[in-house]
């Protein structure tokens, strides 16, 4: 069962000024979350991302259609039942939002004093945590004498207090360098291992779908354009947008901007090779050319790695006599996808 | 300099009702002007009561009291003053008139203070399972109890200054004292010594604000 399920939401903001129209934030989303997931959500900004997990924990309220947490739809609870249900869903922040008043430990503590936990238990609990993110010695510590990765610590070990099933991150490691990144996204991971916890990660960036998603759904204007198995879409994206997320991380098709590069310093047909895990090996498309007696180099794009699976777009100058370049190509071409530059 | 010695007792009593009239009155204001500016911030838009027709009622009450001179502001609060206090004059009045004065200088202070608060904190304290209440109490005023404990330390000054022109207008303290016994009596050297104590008193004060915020603030 799913642990949550959008059907049909949208959310609008009135207008903020005369001037402009009502903001349809959330254009008639429909999702489904399943629980131990990493869930993925992508999309530039002002996509809807922030706005779209924002109705997971009812910090905002839909404009219609219903939200299922754990079964329960959370668009009918009273004030009450959704603190209950906050309890349920953690979520960390870009600017990790940490009470600079309260030290760590108290930061930590918070969820667990508005949740009514005896303090004896909150202090054992609070120490577990810190130990949890690699923070033990840092529980009297004010957010301000800590860096980036560590505050962003906090704010997980602070959405993990009260044992939470689901926890909801935006953009938590936009603001961070790529080793800290890293390291949090190493977190995240342990978080959903090790504590069966469901993680709903909305990013920007496709490196972050593509180091600890399962599934991604990726987002514009308001609406979810496509989703699927990370796998799937980084090896075949259908949609425009979601092309080019995939292209920062991945060195797909040349477009004809670069193969107009690679003509001014290779001879011969530029041809691509994609290559997905399960489908025929590199080695023979390799064996195949040379037994047609046609010479290739490599000369654009690389293999990637999924979560174990491996998928990739080689590109090849090929050189030799035309009508056997073509004969080959038509073999290969029965097994995978092969694209010729135009 | 002997007429100085000769009116040590009055000074020291003036400067007791000074202390009296200001820290009742900062006592009001105080509580008053954080109620009123929390009321502020809560229905702003985008608050986290955010009531548009309530704001605007509480928006324009402010801005048409606060702006008023404080020597006009005791006469014209006269008519809410004598049923109260049943009396338009004195210590008790002046009192009344200054600390209705000092909550919508405070009220102001309160809102800009809060406004600055992340809306992001505000988020986490939700997100957490904390009802608005709690956030405003435990998350809101501890995030901006420095620049808070500032914005009093410089209302206080403000308090100081009413309080002695409430003493020309009928009430105790500093004010009357340097009017009667230095202004009228062609005595400079008494007017200053009163100038000399409020100068003490506002240094104390403003020293023990800026300590504290600076402990709260950590820095
Ligand atoms: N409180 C709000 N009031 C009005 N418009 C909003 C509000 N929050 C978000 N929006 C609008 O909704 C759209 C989606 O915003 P957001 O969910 O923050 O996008 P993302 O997180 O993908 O960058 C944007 O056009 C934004 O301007
Ligand atoms: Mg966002």
């Amino acid at each position: 069962m799913s642990i949550v399920s959008l059907t049909d939401v949208t959310k609008s903001y009135p207008a903020t000024d005369r001037s402009g129209g009502v903001v349809h934030a959330i254009d008639n989303v429909s999702l489904d979350i399943e629980q131990g997931e990493v869930f993925g959500i992508i999309g530039y900004s002002g996509a809807g991302k922030s706005t779209l997990v924002r109705l997971v924990n009812a910090l905002e309220p839909v404009t219609s259609g219903t939200v299922e947490v754990d079964g329960t739809d959370i668009t009918r609870l009273s004030e009450r039942r959704l603190r209950e249900m906050r309890l349920e869903v953690g979520m960390i922040f870009q600017q990790f939002n940490l009470f600079s008043s309260k030290t760590v430990a108290k930061n930590i503590a918070y969820p667990l004093v508005v949740a009514g936990v005896p303090r004896a238990e909150r202090v054992r609990r609070v120490a577990e945590l810190l130990d949890f993110v690699g923070l033990a010695d840092k529980g009297r510590s004010y957010p301000d004498q800590l860096s980036g990765g560590q505050k962003q610590r906090v704010g997980i070990a602070r959405a993990l207090a009260s044992n939470p099933r689901i926890l909801l991150a935006d953009e938590a490691t936009s603001a961070l360098d790529p080793e800290t990144t890293h390291e949090v996204l190493g977190l995240l991971d342990r978080v959903n291992r090790e504590l069966g916890i469901t993680i709903i990660v909305i990013t920007h960036e496709m490196d972050v779908i593509q180091s600890i998603a399962t599934r991604v759904a990726v987002m514009e204007k308001g609406r979810i354009i496509e989703q699927g198995n990370v796998f799937d879409v980084f090896s075949d994206p259908q949609h425009p947008a979601s092309r080019r997320f995939v292209s920062t991380v991945v060195k797909g098709i040349p477009d004809a901007a670069e193969v107009t590069a690679l003509r001014s310093r290779h001879t011969g047909r530029i041809v691509t090779f994609s290559f997905r895990d399960g489908d025929r090996s590199q080695a023979d498309v390799f064996v195949e050319l040379a037994r047609a007696q046609v010479g290739f180099e490599l000369v654009y794009g690389g293999i990637n790695d999924i979560r174990g699976q491996a998928f990739g777009h080689l590109t090849l100058a090929l050189r030799g006599d035309d009508s056997a370049i073509d004969e080959v190509l038509r073999t290969i071409g029965q097994t995978i996808a092969v694209t010729e530059a135009a | 300099m002997e007429q100085i010695i000769d009116l040590l007792p009055t000074l020291l009593e003036a400067t007791g009702e000074t202390l009296y009239l200001v820290s009742i009155s900062l006592v009001f204001g105080g509580v008053g002007g954080l109620i009123l500016g929390l009321a502020l911030y809560v229905t702003r838009r985008g608050g986290i009561y955010a009531n548009r027709s309530v704001f605007t009622v509480l928006n324009v009450i402010v801005n048409f009291f606060r702006p008023i001179p404080f020597i006009i502001f005791i006469p014209a609060m006269q008519p809410l003053i004598r049923p109260v206090i049943g009396t338009g004059i004195g210590n008790n009045a002046m009192i009344m008139a200054i600390s209705l004065a000092a909550i919508f200088g405070i009220s102001r202070i309160v809102e800009q203070n809060l406004v600055t608060v992340p809306h992001g904190v505000l988020e986490a304290s939700r997100a957490s399972g904390a009802s608005r209440l709690r956030t405003i109490w435990s998350v809101v005023l501890p995030e901006a109890l420095g620049p808070l404990i500032l914005g009093y330390t410089f209302i206080f000054v403000a308090i100081v200054e009413m309080s002695a022109l409430a003493g020309y207008l009928g009430g105790g303290g500093l004010g009357s004292f340097a009017i009667q016994w230095g202004f009228r009596q062609f005595e400079p050297v008494v007017t200053w010594s009163a100038v000399v104590v409020i100068v003490i008193i506002v240094q104390i004060v403003q020293y023990l604000g800026n300590t504290l915020a600076r402990k709260v603030l950590r820095r």
